[in-house]
């Protein structure tokens, strides 16, 4: 009796793990072929952009200051300097201190990692949910279409800040990921709007028609002959869904609606204008303009990205990326595709 | 083509029959509720508790079934009772008809101008695509845009308002000022917006120019644009007429839902400048759990997003011939 069950258990466990790093070792595969497809060949493109090459190092510069920076300086703390300090002062407070002796840098710095995370996982929300629904509503068409459109209809008719405030006050959200999900809860709909109409004119493509009377699955025609196509306006519309993160859940952490647990520029905005007495110009300006500066920053990067990503709609330059890499054949078939969709 | 207006209507009124309630649900999930909220605000008072008991027992008899509640509003709804403001003791739809005119008059001009300077300003840049002034003015419009509106709102305020005093920095009227047609009145009723109005249009033109300027070159790049230079029409027309038409279309739609989004994004700006518009109320609704006007308002701004796409995508057609109404695609 006892051996049995030991053994049940065991083979439990085995399976167990095993399920596990089978899932693993696909995601991550998945996950290297997503890269290269999606990632890197249009990336080449849009590295020639200088937009998307400053853009790119503002964003590095944010992710060194959310990552390696956080460690590097003290977290903030209330009195741990002079309270109301100016800036350029001390060394020990460089951009000053709050009325309650909080370290400005250390507040904007520690700020930085939970809004990497937000606009992280609110991008991959938004632009992931959109592209499910966008592509299967485009090319399915008929009743699926009618069905996934509505919705993205209701979606994408409520009020995207309102709803934003009446969820958080409902769920009041503690950790970053989850905010950024919420930020972007009816921010997809759009994009699968535009998506779909995309795919309308693709499905259209002679070599999709090819697919589709070789009879290849559904699923497997989307990843490999619709997704590429539209993938450059996908990751342009990342960046754009970002930029709406940080905006929005800024915004919100200035009026107060998400906790405050969270160290926040927008916890910053708020206490430099309520409570520090920055409209009585009191010289205490310098707290309001070390948020603002992070924030429009932060943005500015996103929207470079974002134009500089829109270079590879251009078909010329496309075509120069296909030309380059001829030798590589089929896949490069597929990334070069939007040429002729485009024009 | 008949059967697609009726489709489309159908799908708008659903839309917003979905959206009632689903936004009746989630407005009722809200933790702590009205009560609660009336209980604490009267113990920070200082009033004495047993008459506390009875003022909320006096309000007891609101808390029914759900669906009961929901039979109710719905009903209610359609007779055009949005119910009374637990916390401006009001009618919700008298509060709505004071502040939302406000907020409409200042998004809605808001979004005209802007729309106006960007289909200027990015057709110009199109015309001119790789000079010098393509370069600054869209470099500008990349920077202008890393702004969210808020926060140039809130740099308003400190600079104009407290600093130099030149603009109010609340209100929609200064006080005692009272609605008439009036040189007077009008002047100060834009005097309190221009602050809003400039936050908006500043910092939402610039996606909007590069909206513009993608669209032109891209017109610029056809076949029928160099046909008709090549037929030697003067420039005015293939300007106005060929570029400009074919260039304005797509912004169409987006202007419409950009009134609407941006009457969303009230809110945070009504806060900002303290204008008392559906966005402030909103706030403070939500603040003090005022579910009837919570409901009302989002009611409203919802009804105002779905009308906008609605005839968007019905005179998309009229405006556009190119573009077919849907449903002529089989489903495979």
């Amino acid at each position: 009796m006892k051996h049995t069950e030991s053994t049940t258990e065991s083979e439990e466990e085995f399976s167990f793990g095993a399920a596990q790093s089978d899932v693993e070792v696909t995601t991550a595969d998945r996950l290297r072929d997503f890269y290269r497809e999606f990632v890197y060949k249009p990336g080449l493109v849009a590295w020639e952009d200088n937009r998307t090459r400053l853009g790119a190092s503002i964003l590095a510069v944010y992710v060194f200051i959310g990552t390696v920076g956080t460690w590097l300086y003290r977290s903030p703390s209330t009195n741990q300097s002079e309270r109301s300090l100016q800036p350029f002062q001390t060394m020990e407070a460089p951009l000053g201190t709050t009325n309650s002796g909080e370290d400005i840098l250390a507040m904007a710095i520690h700020a930085t990692p939970e809004m990497l995370v937000m606009i992280l996982s609110g991008g991959v929300f938004a632009t992931g949910l959109a592209v499910l629904i966008g592509t299967v509503a485009g090319y399915k068409g008929g009743t699926t279409d009618r069905v996934l459109t509505t919705f993205s209809d209701v979606a994408m008719s409520i009020p995207g800040l309102p709803l934003i405030m009446v969820l958080a006050v409902v769920v009041s959200p503690e950790r970053a990921v989850v905010i950024g999900i919420l930020i972007t809860i009816n921010y997809w709909a759009g994009l699968a709007r535009s998506i779909r109409s995309q795919v309308l004119t693709i499905r259209e493509n002679s070599y999709v028609e090819a697919s589709r009377t070789m009879g290849v699955s559904t699923p497997r025609i989307l990843i490999k002959d619709v997704i590429p196509n539209i993938m450059p306006y996908v990751l342009v519309n990342f960046a754009n869904a970002a930029r709406y993160v940080v905006f929005a859940s800024v915004g919100l952490y200035y009026l107060g609606i998400l906790p405050t647990s969270v160290a926040n520029w927008g916890i910053q905005l708020d206490n430099a204008y309520s409570q520090a007495g920055a409209l009585s110009g009191g010289g205490t300006m310098y707290q309001l303009a070390v948020p603002m500066i992070a924030i429009m920053f932060l943005a500015l990067g996103l929207i470079l990205l974002a134009q500089g990503m829109d270079r590879v709609f251009n078909p010329r330059v496309r075509t120069r990326l296909a030309s380059e890499s001829e030798s590589e054949t089929e896949d490069d078939e597929e990334v070069a595709a939007p040429t002729e969709v485009m024009t | 083509m008949n059967n697609y207006y009726v489709k489309r209507t159908g799908r708008a009124v659903l839309t917003l029959w979905f959206t009632v309630t689903l936004t009746f649900g989630l407005i009722r999930a809200i933790p702590g509720g009205p009560l609660e909220m009336l209980r604490a605000r009267l113990v920070r008072q200082g009033v004495d508790p047993a008459r506390i008991d009875s003022i909320i027992q006096s309000r007891q008899e609101e808390s029914q079934p759900i669906y009961v509640e929901y039979y109710e509003y719905m009903s209610s709804l359609l007779s055009g009772n949005l119910g009374e403001s637990f916390y401006f003791r009001e009618p919700v739809s008298s509060i709505i008809t004071d502040a939302l005119p406000w907020t409409v008059f200042v998004m809605v001009t808001a979004t005209i101008v802007l729309f106006a300077i960007a289909v200027v300003w990015g057709a110009l840049i199109a015309y001119k695509e790789g000079s010098r002034f393509d370069t600054v003015s869209s470099g500008l419009s990349i920077l202008l845009s890393s702004v969210p509106f808020y926060v140039l709102g809130i740099l308003f305020v400190v600079v104009f308002s407290y600093k130099f005093g030149i603009f109010p920095a609340r209100y929609r009227t200064s006080p005692g000022v009272s609605p008439s047609l009036s040189l007077q009145f009008v002047g100060n009723v834009l005097y309190h917006a221009a602050l809003p109005i400039a936050s908006i249009v500043i910092t939402q033109v610039g996606l909007q120019t590069l909206a513009m300027r993608g669209n032109s070159i891209q017109v610029l790049g056809e076949d029928f644009v160099r046909v008709a230079r090549l037929r030697g029409l003067s420039d005015r027309r293939i300007a106005v007429r060929y570029v400009g038409r074919n260039a304005i279309l797509p912004m169409y739609t987006g202007f419409l839902t950009l009134i609407g989004f941006n009457l969303g994004g009230s809110v945070i700006l009504e806060e900002v400048f303290t204008y008392t518009g559906i966005g402030y109320y909103m706030f403070e609704a939500l603040i003090n759990r005022d579910y009837p006007l919570m409901m009302g308002i989002f009611l409203v701004i919802t009804t105002a997003l779905v009308l906008s796409v609605y005839i968007a995508d019905l005179t998309y057609g009229l405006v556009d011939p190119r573009v077919k109404s849907g449903d002529s695609s089989e489903a495979y």
